[in-house]
């Protein structure tokens, strides 16, 4: 089915009634119950975990496969959000135009700065996508400041044009008149369910994006871009040309971070500098590495861990704290308090850092493979007690890595 | 002329912060063939060691003054630091005033025992890996780093003055002839630029004349070979880690006058001076200098107004627009040897 | 005029002439051994051949049109194919994926963008991909990944990649290198079988005597970046000059 095998398709239903649960998934605990501060199914939590999958989904097809290591991704993103609200302020609220725009903006900047870059490998490639990001970042905010509007950011004011602006159109972002912040509210005894357009709207993208993925992973060109990460030497010599290849991968996961910086302007219709800064780069390495690069899962898993992350950890300060550590002894919960406090709340990026390092130097290949390696723990566990069989039957690998 | 020459002084501070930096990460490349994101996190420590230092000997006693009292009507509190009470309000006073400079010594034991552990503890484990796990896991470190100086120090920038005998300006201008008031240099820029040749002789001199020296040098072209004549280079290398992350963080030290130090001043040092590296050349020590000073004065060029007249915004880019045009055209950089790091 | 045209070409490495001034001319469909001393220079001779290296003086014609400033994929795609010392072959990729690249690469040249294929539509290629694998009886490991074969294997396979894309010069560079005496008659036996199977001009670089002697039809011998004679195996066994490059590097 949609030109795939039968065990990809049974992947990608598994994946789509995933996303479209989320909504209920992410909201395990009642309201009002002490655990409720753990749910995660609030709109602007759960859009930014369907807009980061895409980033670092197509951040994956040019790591992932083909091992280059870019520093500048964020610069696309960036260019995706003011292409997007340069629409806005043009032609109307509906993002379908921006985000049209967003993905071809983004797609030829992409090809420039990717054609530039791919002449070089290695840290050189690395460095060449750093500096290009920062230029943009620095250029966004000082000369080119009549189309980024600088240090405020970009938005939309009532005396833009809007061209396309009916009477009485919505003043908030929409598809075609279904308002993005539109919600239904379903409770359910103590749960209380959201069900928001704005994330349904991206998560069907994002749905569509891991679709394409999933494509390029089986394909031939998904194939040949792991070729280049494996021995692009032996990839020349066996009459390739390896350049089109990575400037393809280049461009294509410039869009889809072009596309999530279009859905981010879409939910929030702002765009500002700092969404080019590096660092905001060095998130989505981080979020393709935790999760695991070169898997299709990884990705999204690693976004999704820590966008949820960020939200749950910095919500905690020191009254949560106490409330946990409350059966503790006076002295003792002031000290473990202590002890955790800096981890927490305005600390969490200190505890991603730490993440991030025991999954580089333990984990190279990310979440995927602890899952993978607790798996096959598990599995050794269960089959000690059945008959030994495999040894004899060596299992085969499937063609394509999962 | 001397505008010129303005430029050229006003380029000479940030430019010994760059080619410090560089020099310390081309050390840590050329010898180890690691690459280190966590580089300019070593030099914000290094500024924050300084500023610890100030904290420290600030610290003070407080009596009550019964014959003045506050707006309150209570008495009034005197602050007596420690320092002032041990050797005298002069010598403390003194102290205080110099904790910049002193900020040296008190830095150098930190840096160095910093740059061991880091080598052994971790840096040691990814000599064998890829280098894109070097800079991931480097880069993870980097964050860890600035994040717990964040929690002890705060997010806003600590104001560090130099002493008070280097604070403010003289007239470099009319002392070496030309017009008065036209070339106005403060102090503690031109200190800072002695500092750092002053460093970049020692780290040269110690490498070119002393037989530790010798065998690193002999280390950065063939490690192995090295290896196999009975050498140990693994400790002679965890040694110049250590020589890297003090040079790095003196440069922190000395720099706090300059600009505030803050948490993230290491990243936002960082990016630049990879950029420096590549442009002199990965793995040549000269290189790195050259390119630091270069790309320092460049940039003061850069922000001239009757250059940015011409070019706006030249001023935020050229840096980047210089290591693209040079990775374009040099690939090599300015000085590189051949054959390193490339595949 | 054979199919390999090399005239005069130098190579010189700062101080070091690695090669002088070789001329040599290997006919079409024959096996041409290329022998000679550690350092005579066999191997930069190779990468100049391939487009890794690009000698200072000379020209190499290939099939009438010259190599010289190509990319390795240009090279390939003209009908050149090389096997080298230690295997190059994609390790993360199973042994069937490494068969199908040669596949592709044949039958749509330097880059194709086929985002939207799947690789069991291309039903030619993937027969094809194992068709050459059976004829190199690895039709049991395809599915294992490339770097966990043994030594043996990879080379098998890296000249099995060559071999699919039916090359029309095939360059090996000592392929029997740390082989089982066992291995190596194999080896030799399948080289013998493809030469004679196909169009195929072979330039083989051998340590190994026993295999150049079995193989080869005309023998060049390089010492310190000349050739110093050439000639048929019969002629060069005993040559007095022959022994003198040798001498005291083999017994044979």
């Amino acid at each position: 089915m949609l030109g795939l095998e039968n065990k990809d398709t049974k992947f990608l239903l598994v994946v789509v009634a995933l996303t479209l649960c989320t909504p209920i998934i992410l909201q395990p605990f009642p309201e009002g119950s002490s655990l409720a501060q753990f749910n995660a199914g609030y709109p602007d939590l759960m859009q930014r975990f369907a807009i980061f999958g895409i980033f670092a989904i197509g951040f994956n097809i040019l790591f992932g496969l083909t091992g280059y290591l870019s520093f500048g991704h964020a610069a696309f993103l960036g260019v995706g959000s003011y292409s997007t609200v340069w629409m806005f302020k043009l032609l109307s609220y509906n993002v379908l135009p921006g985000l049209v725009l967003a993905v071809i903006t983004s797609g030829i900047f992409a090809l420039f700065i990717g054609y530039i870059s791919l002449r070089r490998s290695g840290i050189y490639f690395s460095i060449l996508t750093l500096a290009f990001a920062q230029m943009s970042f620095n250029l966004a905010y000082s000369v080119l400041t009549p189309i980024t509007n600088g240090e405020t950011g970009l938005q939309v004011y009532t005396d833009d044009p809007q061209y396309l602006m009916g009477e009485g159109a919505l003043t908030t972002t929409h598809v075609f008149g279904l308002a993005m912040n539109k919600s239904l509210i379903v409770p359910i005894g103590g749960w209380e369910f959201n069900f928001n357009v704005g994330y349904y709207f991206c998560a069907i993208i994002a749905i569509l994006a891991f679709y394409l993925s999933l494509r390029i992973f089986r394909s031939p060109f998904g194939l040949m871009l792991r070729a280049v990460k494996s021995n692009q030497q032996r990839m020349n010599y066996t009459g390739l040309n390896s350049r089109p290849y990575t400037l393809a991968a280049f461009v294509i996961s410039g869009m889809y971070a072009g596309l999530a910086g279009g859905l981010l302007a879409s939910m929030d219709p702002l765009a500002g500098a700092e969404r080019m800064q590096w660092t905001a780069s060095g998130e989505v390495v981080i979020m393709t590495i935790l999760g695991g690069a070169g898997t299709l899962m990884g990705p999204v898993l690693g976004a999704g861990f820590i966008k949820y992350f960020e939200n749950i950890f910095s919500k905690i300060n020191d009254n949560v704290l106490h409330g946990w550590f409350s059966f503790l002894p006076d002295g003792i919960e002031d000290f473990f308090i202590n002890i955790v406090n800096p981890f927490f709340g305005e600390g969490w990026h200190l505890t991603l850092g730490l993440l991030f390092m025991c999954v580089v130097i333990f984990l190279p290949g990310g979440l995927m493979e602890g899952g993978q390696r607790i798996l096959n723990l598990l599995k050794r566990k269960s089959k000690d007690t059945a008959d030994d069989d495999s040894a004899h039957h060596p299992k085969q690998s499937p063609h394509v890595a999962e | 002329m001397d505008a010129l020459l303005l430029q050229i002084l006003n380029g000479l501070d940030k430019g010994s912060a760059y080619a410090l930096i560089a020099l310390g990460l081309t050390l840590i490349f050329g010898t180890l063939g690691v690459v280190n994101f966590a580089h300019g996190a070593l030099f914000m420590i290094g500024a924050f060691c300084a500023v610890t230092l100030q904290k420290i000997l600030s610290l003070s006693s407080t009596t009550l003054d019964p014959t003045k009292t506050d707006f309150l009507g209570n008495p009034a509190k005197i602050e007596t630091p420690y320092v002032e009470s041990w050797f005298g309000p002069e010598i403390g006073a003194a102290l205080i005033d110099w904790s910049v400079p002193l900020g040296i010594l008190f830095a150098i034991p930190i840096m160095i025992s910093i740059g061991f552990i880091m080598e052994r503890g971790l840096i040691k484990h990814f000599y064998k890996r890829p280098h894109a796990d070097q800079i991931l896991v480097t880069f993870g470190l980097a964050i860890v780093l600035q994040e717990v100086i964040k929690h002890f120090y705060g997010a806003n920038p600590i104001p560090t003055p130099a002493p008070d005998a280097f604070r403010g300006s003289f007239d470099f201008g009319s002392m070496l002839g030309f017009d008065p008031n036209v070339i106005i240099y403060p102090y503690w820029r031109l200190v800072y630029f002695f500092f750092s040749v002053l460093i970049i002789g020692g780290v040269f001199a110690f490498l070119q004349f002393t037989t530790f020296g010798m065998v690193v040098r002999a280390g950065m072209a063939d490690r192995e070979t090295v290896g196999l004549l009975g050498i140990n280079i693994d400790k002679r290398f965890t040694i110049m880690f250590g020589i890297a992350a003090a040079v790095a963080g003196l440069a922190g030290v000395m720099y706090t006058p300059i600009n505030s130090p803050n948490y993230h001043m290491g990243m936002d040092f960082l990016v630049l001076s990879f950029v420096v590296v590549v442009v002199g050349g990965m793995g040549s020590l000269p290189g790195a200098v050259l390119a630091g000073f270069m790309l320092g004065i460049l940039e003061s060029f850069a922000s001239m107004n009757q250059i940015k007249a011409i070019f706006p915004g030249i001023d935020q880019i050229i840096i980047y627009l210089v290591a693209i045009l040079i990775l374009l055209t040099r690939p090599r950089g300015l000085m590189g040897r051949k054959g390193v790091m490339e595949d | 005029m054979g199919i390999l045209e090399i005239k005069g070409v130098g190579k010189r490495f700062g101080g070091l002439q690695a090669l002088g001034d070789v001329n040599l001319s290997v006919e079409e469909n024959s096996v041409h051994a290329i022998i000679g001393p550690n350092g005579a220079g066999k191997s930069t001779l190779l990468n100049c051949l391939i487009g890794k290296l690009i000698p200072d003086t000379g020209s190499v014609m290939f099939d009438g049109q010259s190599v010289l400033g190509r990319a390795p994929h240009e090279i390939n795609q003209m009908g050149i194919s090389r096997v080298f010392q230690t295997p190059e072959i994609f390790g993360d990729l199973t042994v069937f994926e490494n068969m199908l690249i040669p596949c592709f690469a044949k039958r749509d040249g330097a880059y194709r963008l086929h985002a939207f294929e799947t690789i069991p539509a291309e039903k030619e290629i993937v027969e094809k991909a194992e068709a050459m694998l059976e004829d190199v009886n690895m039709q049991d490991k395809i599915h294992m990944h490339a770097a966990s074969l043994s030594r043996g294997d990879k080379r098998r396979l890296e000249m099995a990649m060559c071999l699919v894309q039916e090359p029309k010069l095939l360059l090996l560079d000592e392929p029997t290198a740390g082989m089982a005496r066992a291995d190596t008659n194999n080896t030799i036996d399948l080289l013998k079988e493809i030469n004679a199977k196909r169009d195929i001009t072979m330039a083989i670089i051998e340590h190994d005597m026993h295999v150049v002697f079995s193989l080869a039809e005309r023998i060049t011998v390089l010492a310190q970046g000349t050739p110093l004679v050439e000639d048929t195996p019969e002629n060069i066994k005993g040559h007095p000059k022959v022994m003198e490059a040798y001498l005291g590097q083999t017994q044979q």
